[in-house]
């Protein structure tokens, strides 16, 4: 049965720290960055008193920063102590968890202006705590000590998909050139980079240091080159996967009825939903997200839609593998079909389906618990007509954000529309 | 046969004993790895503990070359990397293991479907020799 919330939800301000690694700033620096340009982008202005509750997605500050009760901190140092402040949990997608569990709160009636935001700070500690810290997403006592990696994860459900569809790993290749390209075009992004621009950078820099200069000469032998390319959890190599980062996001929810006081553009939250599934070996499938397609049909139902609405969306590339099932889990391409659809260019920014215009995990970086509402940054920026360089064409109206946690232990799906 | 319980420690304290077990819902047949009190299929909990055959096929795998600290302990590193991965197991459900008997350094060599059977593995786990689940190609 299609279920409805009975009160509406709307998005009236969004922004984002800058992705990256800043070895001189904590979450809450990165927060009130997010925070203040999220202020800046509510049309008609935000009179803080007037925020009622903060949500906050974040993975785990105590293993990262060694600092757990970070909600009440972060919303002290925006200002807004007294309000209520709880930090969500469900791995990379505690940021949409943290998002519907306000946008429920709002729907409930008992507040109708909540500040929701997600923050992560990863690179203080050396990369193999981080390696373990993210494992801790995925269960300790039966996947881990078998010798996987987050990496290995999805690296496995990659060897099953390309056995179970034939498929081309070069595919893989197509993705992150593609994220790389529209992340060149995000002044927001880790890495603002193409792959192109980091092939030429590191023939450089091996001609400064009078090494070989490698011969790539084009992004496809850059990707097949372990040399420039090294493997992480073959068939992952190093650009497969999205990198350790440092950043925060935060929008602004109102009830629907409220939104033209801050705004006479609000984007609206007209499907949601969220799933939960056992650990990977416990799946029917290995090459798909099966609480992806359970998300994405709620989603979908309680908006009245189907995947041909959707203009375009951002989806969780954690590794490039990850685009290819999301494509298919969210009914945008039938199943083995994904890795054709990206190596056809039918994700690109002017595709049929255009998939993480932002430059999605890979190059706009990963830190967790905001990775969520970063997508919902992006979504904001295109629906509005206000992503610069890197907006689509067409006018697009509705837009879909695809955020998972672990392998898939949690998904949510969200579902946003801008009304004329 | 030793008796064993369905708490979930239980499950390498059978390991230790060379044995792999599960649980089998008595209401709707559904077989589970680990073993657990309630069924997730059908949510009875009128489940029994059983011992699985160890043999399967390989249905997923990765070679990891950047291990986890705990790998790296045990000695395995960039130029030392490991084959791990997930088996379907001949009764039914899959497990994951370290996967043995196999060429890590040409992983294009080794095929998803190949039959595989259970071993144990002792490692260095903080500083303390562990047994762990392992299955070798055939």
């Amino acid at each position: 049965m299609t279920k409805k919330t009975k009160r509406g939800v709307a998005v009236v301000g969004a922004g984002m720290s800058k992705f990256g690694a800043f070895p001189d700033k904590t979450s809450r620096d990165l927060f009130v960055e997010a925070y203040q340009e999220m202020k800046s982008t509510v049309d008609k202005g935000l009179d803080p008193s007037q925020i009622e509750a903060f949500y906050m997605g974040n993975f785990s500050a105590d293993q990262f920063e060694k600092q757990a009760h970070l909600a009440p901190i972060i919303a002290s140092w925006v200002g807004l102590a007294g309000i209520p402040a709880l930090r969500l949990e469900d791995a990379c997608a505690s940021g949409s968890v943290a998002l519907r569990q306000a946008s429920l709160a709002i729907a409930s009636g008992l507040y109708d202006v909540v500040l929701v935001g997600g923050v992560e700070k990863m690179t203080d500690l050396p990369i193999g705590e981080v390696t373990d810290a993210l494992a801790s997403a995925a269960d300790t006592q039966f996947e881990i000590p078998a010798g996987f990696t987050f990496p290995g994860f999805y690296a496995a459900m990659a060897t099953a998909y390309l056995d179970e569809y034939d498929a081309s790993p070069q595919a893989f290749a197509h993705v992150s050139i593609k994220n790389h390209k529209n992340g060149a075009l995000n002044e927001k992004a880790q890495f603002n980079q193409t792959i192109a621009d980091i092939m030429e950078s590191k023939k450089k820099r091996a001609a400064a240091k009078g090494y070989p200069v490698p011969t790539w000469s084009n992004e496809l032998e850059f990707f097949a080159d372990p040399a420039g390319n090294p493997n992480i959890a073959w068939p992952m190599t190093l650009f497969d996967c999205s990198p350790v980062s440092d950043g925060a996001a935060a929008v602004l929810l109102v009830a629907e009825e409220l939104a033209y006081q801050f705004t006479d553009t609000p984007l609206y939250i007209i499907g949601s939903g969220q799933a939960s599934d056992g650990a990977l070996t416990e799946r029917d499938t290995l090459s798909g997200i099966p609480s992806a397609a359970k998300a994405a049909r709620q989603a979908y139902d309680m908006a009245g839609l189907t995947s041909d609405d959707i203009d375009l969306a951002e989806v969780h590339d954690c590794f490039t593998i990850a685009e290819i099932m999301a494509s298919e889990d969210l009914g945008f391409f039938p199943r083995g079909e994904g890795w054709k659809a990206a190596m056809a260019g039918m994700t690109a920014r002017d595709g049929v389906h255009p998939i993480n215009t932002s430059g999605g995990l890979k190059a706009k970086g990963h830190p967790v618990g905001a990775s969520g509402i970063a997508q919902v940054i992006e979504v904001w920026k295109q629906l509005r007509g206000v992503a610069g360089e890197r907006q689509i064409a067409g006018n697009p109206r509705i837009a879909l954000t695809h955020n998972v946690g672990g392998t898939g232990q949690t998904c949510v799906v969200h579902i946003f529309e801008r009304r004329d | 046969m030793t008796t064993y319980t369905p708490e979930s420690k239980q499950f390498f304290t059978a390991l230790q004993d060379g044995k792999l077990i599960g649980s089998a819902c008595i209401d709707c047949g559904h077989v589970m790895i680990p073993q657990r009190v309630i069924c997730t299929r059908c949510h009875s909990d009128n489940t029994e503990i059983v011992e699985f055959a160890g043999e399967g096929v390989l249905s997923a795998f990765t070679i990891i070359n950047v291990p986890p600290t705990s790998m790296a302990e045990s000695g395995f590193s960039t130029k030392n990397p490991y084959c791990t991965g997930i088996v379907t197991l001949t009764e039914g459900p899959r497990i994951s293991g370290q996967i043995l008997n196999v060429d890590v350094a040409n992983p294009q060599t080794i095929k998803i479907g190949s039959l595989v059977k259970m071993t144990t593995i002792e490692r260095e786990r903080n500083g303390e020799k562990k047994i762990f689940l392992a299955f070798e190609v055939i």
